[in-house]
C-alpha cells in the first residue's frame, strides 16, 4: 500500500520555490504532454531569454503570472514508484504570510528554501517559526542556487551552522539540509556531479523515504462529534472522525463535557458495521443508553483532556483589522464553536530572534501569546499533544473573516493568577461583544409615509438575525423623556436634540437605534447627525408623496389639518424639507410592506 | 496500529467535509453534474450519512445539450436512492435558442454559469458542494476547499479566507454562499481507483464503444442527436471512443480508445499523455479562462 506525504515548500521571495517543484515534476516525467507543451509555450512569453520557466507550472492565478510572484497556496499532486505526494507551494512574499500558514497547517513536512548567495534571511526565520507553530515535525532546508556560489562547500557549511543555531529553540523530529540548484537541476532528482562532497542523496530521494509516522503513543480514544444521525426513533448515532486511538464495540466511553458514560452499542465505519475503528476513520457510533451528546461534544476513553473555559494560546494574526485585547470572537476548536474573548496579549514574539515584546495590539502576520476566555465550557488538549484537539481559529463576528489561528499552550484554572488586560470598556468593545456595529437609523418623512410600520418590521428583521436594537418613536419619547415639551419651535429643536443624545448613548452602549420621527427640518436632522456622529448616522428618507399620505390618512390627521384643527402640520401648514442626500430613499406608494423593508435591509447591509 | 490507505484517507476527508457542512450550513445543496466526480461525490454522501439519506437536495443544471444517456442516468440514480433531485434550466436562454454552435463562450456563460447563479438565488442555498479537484487546472489548484462567494456569486482569488487545519469557517452573510469541494485533494487516478474499489455506477459514456463521431479542430465530437450541426463535408463515422469528462455533447471531446473496462481505463489514465481537461473545448480558449469564469461565478 502506497503511503502519502503532504509537504509544503516555503522560503523567501525569489528563492525559487515554484521552480524547484516545477523542475521536480518535469524531471520525474510527472507532467502530462499538454502541460509540458503549455509550459514551454508560456515560457516563451513569460520568461527571460526563452529558457523553460518551471515556476509557470505552479503560479496559476492571472495576477501571479503578471506580477511573477506566488500569492496563494497551489496544491500539486504527483506519484512516484515509492510514494504519493501532495505538495503545497506557498508564497514567500511577506504580505501573503497567512497563505503560507494555510499550507503549513496542512503539511507533515516542510521544504524551506534558502538562497545560497544570501543565507538565512528574516523570512527563513519567520517561515521556520510558522512551520513549527502549525505543528510541522519534519523540515528540510534546501540550500538553493548553489550554482551562484560555485558549489562552494564551505559556504554551504556556514549556512548549515546558521540554520542549526536558528532551529535550536524548536522541537523538530527531523531536520535535513541539502545543497541544490533548482534551475540547473543539481540534487533535485539526480545527484549532482558538481557537488561530489555532498553524500546525502537527492531531494526527491529524501522525500520518498522519510518516515513521518507519528511517534507519539496513541493510547485511548477521542472522537469529536460532528452531527447526530437520527433517521428514525430506532437509531441515534454520533457522526465524527476518530482523532486519537481506537474504539471497539462494548467499550465504555465518556461524553465530555457532561462526563456521562455509556457503552458502545455499534460502530459504523462509513456505512459498514465493524467491531473496531481507529484513528482517521469516519464513523457513526451508537451508545447503549441515552446520554447528553450533541455537536461539539467529545466521546473519549482512557485519556486526560481539559474541560474548561480558559486557556493560554499562541496566536497568528491573519486579519487586516488588528487584534485589540478584550474583543469578542467566535472560536472554533474541533467541532465546537463558542463566543470567546481574547482577555489580554501577554507578549508578542519577535519573528526574527524570538524575543518577547510588550504590546496591547496585534497586526496581520504577527505572533503573540494570549489568554483566551470562552463563554461556554469546551473540551481541548494542548496542541503539542494533539494538534486536532488544540488548534483553533478565531472568526470576526462582524466581518465573518477568519481573523486568527491559534494553538493551545496550556489550560487556565479560575484560581490561576489571571489578569484582564488593563483596559477601558469602549464603545468598540461593547459593540464587538454584541457582534454588531451600532448605528442610528434615522427615518424621516411625512406623517402617514409609513415610517412607524417600517421601523417595527425592520426591528423584527434585525432581531431575527441576532442584532440588539431599540426603537425611539413618538410613543416612547413623548410620554416620558420629552413630556415637558410642546410643539413650539424651541421645543421642537429640544425634542430632536434629546432624541439624538439618547441615540448616541445607546450607540455607545453597542445598540442599533431606529428612530421614527417626521423630523421635517434639515437643520434639525443635521444637528442630530452632528451629535450622533457622521459615521453612525444613517438617514433613511421615506419619500412617499403627500397625495398618497393624505389618501391613506390612517389617523385622520390630514383631514383635521386641512380643517385647520392642527397648526404647524408638516406638509400642510408647515414645510417639510426633504433630505438632499439621504443614505437610503424609498417611496412606499404601491409597494408592499415586505418589499419596502427588504429594500431597506439590503441597502443597510453596507453600513452594518 | 493500522494506518489508512491513501484512498481511505481521501474518503474520510470528504466525509468530514460533508458532515461539517450538513451541521453548520443553513441550506446546503449538492451540485450533481452526472459525471464521474459527481458519481463519487454522491457515493460518499450516501456513505457519510448512512443509515440516513444525505440531508440535502441535489441540483443538476441542465443546459439541454447534455448527452441523452446522462439524463437517463441522472433520473435513474435519483429514483434508486430516493434523492430530491432539482433540475434547473435557464428558461430565458432556452427561449432565445442559445446553443453551443452559434454562441460560443456566451453559451457556457448563459446556460451554465448564469443558470447556476439563478438556481442558487431561486432556492437561497447557503452552501453548494461541487466535484472540482485541484489537479484539474491551475486556478483550481489554488482554490480553498471552502470557497467563499459574494452575493454576486463571484470568487475573489486574491482574498481567500485562510483555511487552517480542518477548521472550516462556514460563516456567511445573507445572500452569500460557500462553494465546497470535498474532492479537492483527489486526482483523476484516485477517482478511477475509488470507482473500481467501491463498484460505483457511472454512465457508460466513460467506456469505449463504437459511437457516431466527427473530427473537428483536433477534437472528437459525438453526434448524440439530430441537433448536431455538421459542417460542409463532415460525415459522422463509427469509431470506438470514450470520454474522460462528460458535459454538453457538442463541447465534449472523446478519445479513441479500446478501454471498455475499469481496469483498462485506469491503465490508460496512468499512462495518459494529456490531462483530462484538454477534452473540454472551452478550457483551451485562453490562458486564465477558467479563473475568469470562476470569478464570474462558474464552479
Amino acid at each position: 500500500m502506497q503511503s502519502l506525504l503532504k509537504f509544503i515548500t516555503c522560503g523567501s521571495v525569489d528563492d525559487g520555490k515554484s521552480t524547484l517543484i516545477g523542475h521536480m515534476l518535469y524531471d520525474a516525467k510527472l507532467l502530462f504532454a499538454d502541460q509540458e507543451k503549455a509550459l514551454e509555450l508560456d515560457s516563451k512569453v513569460g520568461s527571460t531569454g526563452g529558457a523553460v520557466d518551471y515556476s509557470l507550472l505552479l503560479d496559476g492565478l492571472m495576477a501571479e503570472r503578471e506580477q511573477g510572484i506566488t500569492i496563494d497556496v497551489a496544491y500539486r499532486y504527483f506519484t512516484t514508484d515509492n510514494r504519493s505526494f501532495i505538495v503545497a507551494d506557498t508564497p514567500g512574499h511577506e504580505e501573503y504570510t497567512r497563505n503560507m500558514a494555510v499550507g503549513a497547517s496542512f503539511a507533515d513536512l516542510a521544504v524551506i528554501l534558502v538562497d545560497a548567495s544570501k543565507g538565512v534571511l528574516v523570512q527563513t526565520k519567520r517561515h521556520t517559526r510558522i512551520c513549527s507553530l502549525m505543528g510541522i515535525k519534519h523540515v528540510v532546508y534546501a540550500i538553493n542556487k548553489m550554482d551562484l556560489i560555485d558549489y562552494d562547500q564551505n559556504k554551504f557549511k556556514e549556512i548549515v551552522r546558521n540554520i542549526k543555531k536558528m532551529t535550536a529553540e524548536y522541537e523538530f523530529e527531523s531536520l535535513f539540509t541539502i545543497p541544490v540548484s533548482a534551475t540547473v537541476g543539481d540534487n533535485i532528482t539526480e545527484p549532482s556531479a558538481r557537488m561530489p562532497w555532498f553524500k546525502g542523496g537527492t531531494l526527491l530521494n529524501y522525500l520518498e523515504n522519510i518516515d513521518i509516522t507519528d511517534k507519539a503513543d496513541e493510547k485511548g480514544f477521542v472522537m469529536p462529534v460532528q452531527r447526530v444521525c437520527r433517521p428514525d426513533h430506532t437509531f441515534r448515532g454520533f457522526e465524527g472522525q476518530i482523532e486519537v486511538g481506537s474504539i471497539s464495540k462494548g467499550d465504555e466511553v465518556v461524553s465530555l463535557p457532561s462526563g456521562e458514560s455509556a457503552n458502545v452499542k455499534s460502530i459504523l465505519v462509513t456505512n459498514k458495521e465493524m467491531d473496531t475503528a481507529f484513528k482517521g476513520q469516519a464513523v457513526t457510533i451508537q451508545l447503549d443508553r441515552e446520554v447528553d451528546v450533541s455537536r461539539g461534544c467529545m466521546l473519549c476513553k482512557d485519556i486526560d483532556l481539559s474541560v474548561g473555559k480558559m486557556f493560554t494560546a499562541k496566536l497568528l494574526w491573519m486579519d487586516d483589522t488588528k487584534l485589540v485585547a478584550g474583543k469578542n470572537y467566535f472560536l472554533k476548536i474541533a467541532t465546537k464553536m463558542v463566543p470567546a474573548v481574547v482577555m489580554n496579549i501577554k507578549y508578542k514574539i519577535d519573528v526574527n530572534e524570538g524575543n518577547q515584546v510588550q504590546t496591547d495590539r496585534l497586526y496581520k502576520n504577527e505572533i503573540a501569546v494570549c489568554d483566551i476566555s470562552c463563554s461556554d465550557k469546551i473540551v481541548f488538549d494542548e496542541f503539542k499533544h494533539h494538534k486536532e484537539l488544540g488548534g483553533f481559529i478565531l472568526i470576526d463576528r462582524i466581518s465573518n473573516m477568519t481573523s486568527a489561528c491559534g494553538v493551545v499552550e496550556h489550560p487556565l484554572r479560575r484560581d490561576d493568577n489571571l489578569t484582564w488586560h488593563n483596559m477601558d470598556i469602549t464603545r468598540e468593545l461593547r459593540a464587538s461583544q454584541k457582534g454588531q456595529s451600532p448605528k442610528t437609523i434615522w427615518l424621516t418623512g411625512l406623517s402617514g409615509a409609513g415610517k412607524s410600520t417600517i421601523v417595527n418590521e425592520l426591528e423584527k428583521k434585525l432581531f431575527e438575525i441576532g442584532k440588539h436594537t431599540m426603537v425611539l418613536d413618538g410613543d416612547n419619547v413623548r410620554m416620558g423623556l420629552n413630556k415637558n415639551l410642546g410643539f413650539k419651535e424651541q421645543d421642537r429643536i429640544e425634542n430632536i436634540r434629546r432624541i439624538a443624545e439618547v441615540s448616541k448613548l445607546m450607540n455607545d452602549a453597542g445598540i442599533i437605534v431606529l428612530t421614527s420621527f417626521i423630523s421635517p427640518f434639515r437643520l434639525d436632522r443635521r444637528n442630530a447627525k452632528d451629535i450622533i456622529g457622521h459615521d453612525s448616522f444613517i438617514e433613511v428618507y421615506i419619500s412617499t408623496p403627500i397625495e398618497e399620505c393624505e389618501k391613506r390618512d390612517v389617523k385622520g390627521l390630514y383631514k383635521k389639518a386641512r380643517q385647520g384643527d392642527i397648526p404647524n402640520f408638516s406638509g400642510i401648514s408647515s414645510p417639510y424639507e426633504p433630505p438632499e442626500n439621504p443614505d437610503i430613499e424609498i417611496d412606499t406608494t404601491g409597494k408592499s410592506l415586505e418589499d419596502s423593508v427588504n429594500y431597506i435591509m439590503e441597502a443597510l447591509e453596507k453600513y452594518m | 496500529m493500522s494506518k489508512l490507505s491513501h484512498l481511505d484517507e481521501l474518503e474520510a476527508e470528504a466525509i468530514y467535509i460533508m458532515r461539517e457542512v450538513a451541521a453548520e450550513s443553513e441550506k446546503p445543496v449538492m451540485l450533481y453534474s452526472i459525471g464521474k466526480d459527481s458519481s463519487v461525490m454522491l457515493h460518499i454522501a450516501l456513505k457519510a450519512f448512512y443509515p440516513d439519506k444525505p440531508p440535502f437536495p441535489f441540483l443538476h443544471v441542465d443546459t439541454t445539450w447534455k448527452f441523452k444517456e446522462m439524463i437517463e442516468f441522472r433520473d435513474n440514480m435519483a429514483k434508486k436512492y430516493g434523492l430530491e433531485m432539482l433540475v434547473y434550466t435557464n428558461e430565458e436562454g432556452r427561449a432565445q435558442g442559445i446553443n453551443p454552435f452559434d454562441h460560443g463562450s456566451a453559451y457556457t456563460d448563459i446556460m451554465k454559469t448564469q443558470a447556476l447563479k439563478q438556481a442558487l438565488d431561486k432556492y437561497q442555498f447557503t452552501a453548494a458542494f461541487g466535484g472540482g479537484r485541484r489537479d484539474e487546472e491551475k486556478s483550481r489548484a489554488k482554490e480553498r476547499i471552502f470557497s467563499f462567494r459574494n452575493s454576486a456569486h463571484a470568487w475573489d482569488p486574491k482574498n481567500q479566507r485562510p483555511e487552517m487545519w480542518k477548521l472550516f469557517n462556514t460563516k456567511i452573510f445573507k445572500g452569500e454562499e460557500v462553494r465546497v469541494f470535498p474532492l479537492s485533494n483527489w486526482t483523476e487516478k484516485d477517482i478511477w481507483q475509488y470507482i473500481r474499489r467501491e463498484n460505483i455506477e457511472i454512465p457508460s459514456l466513460y467506456f469505449a464503444k463504437e459511437r457516431p463521431v466527427v473530427y473537428r479542430d483536433g477534437n472528437i465530437i459525438m453526434v448524440d442527436d439530430e441537433r448536431m450541426r455538421l459542417e460542409p463535408g463532415e460525415k459522422p463515422v463509427m469509431k470506438k471512443v470514450r470520454f474522460r469528462t462528460l458535459g454538453c455533447y457538442p463541447l465534449t471531446g472523446g478519445i479513441e480508445s479500446d478501454a471498455d473496462t475499469l481496469d483498462a481505463i485506469i491503465e490508460e489514465t496512468l499512462s495518459a499523455v494529456s490531462s483530462e481537461r484538454t477534452s473540454r473545448v472551452i478550457d483551451n480558449e485562453a490562458a486564465g479562462s477558467m479563473e475568469r469564469r470562476k470569478r464570474e461565478g462558474y464552479f
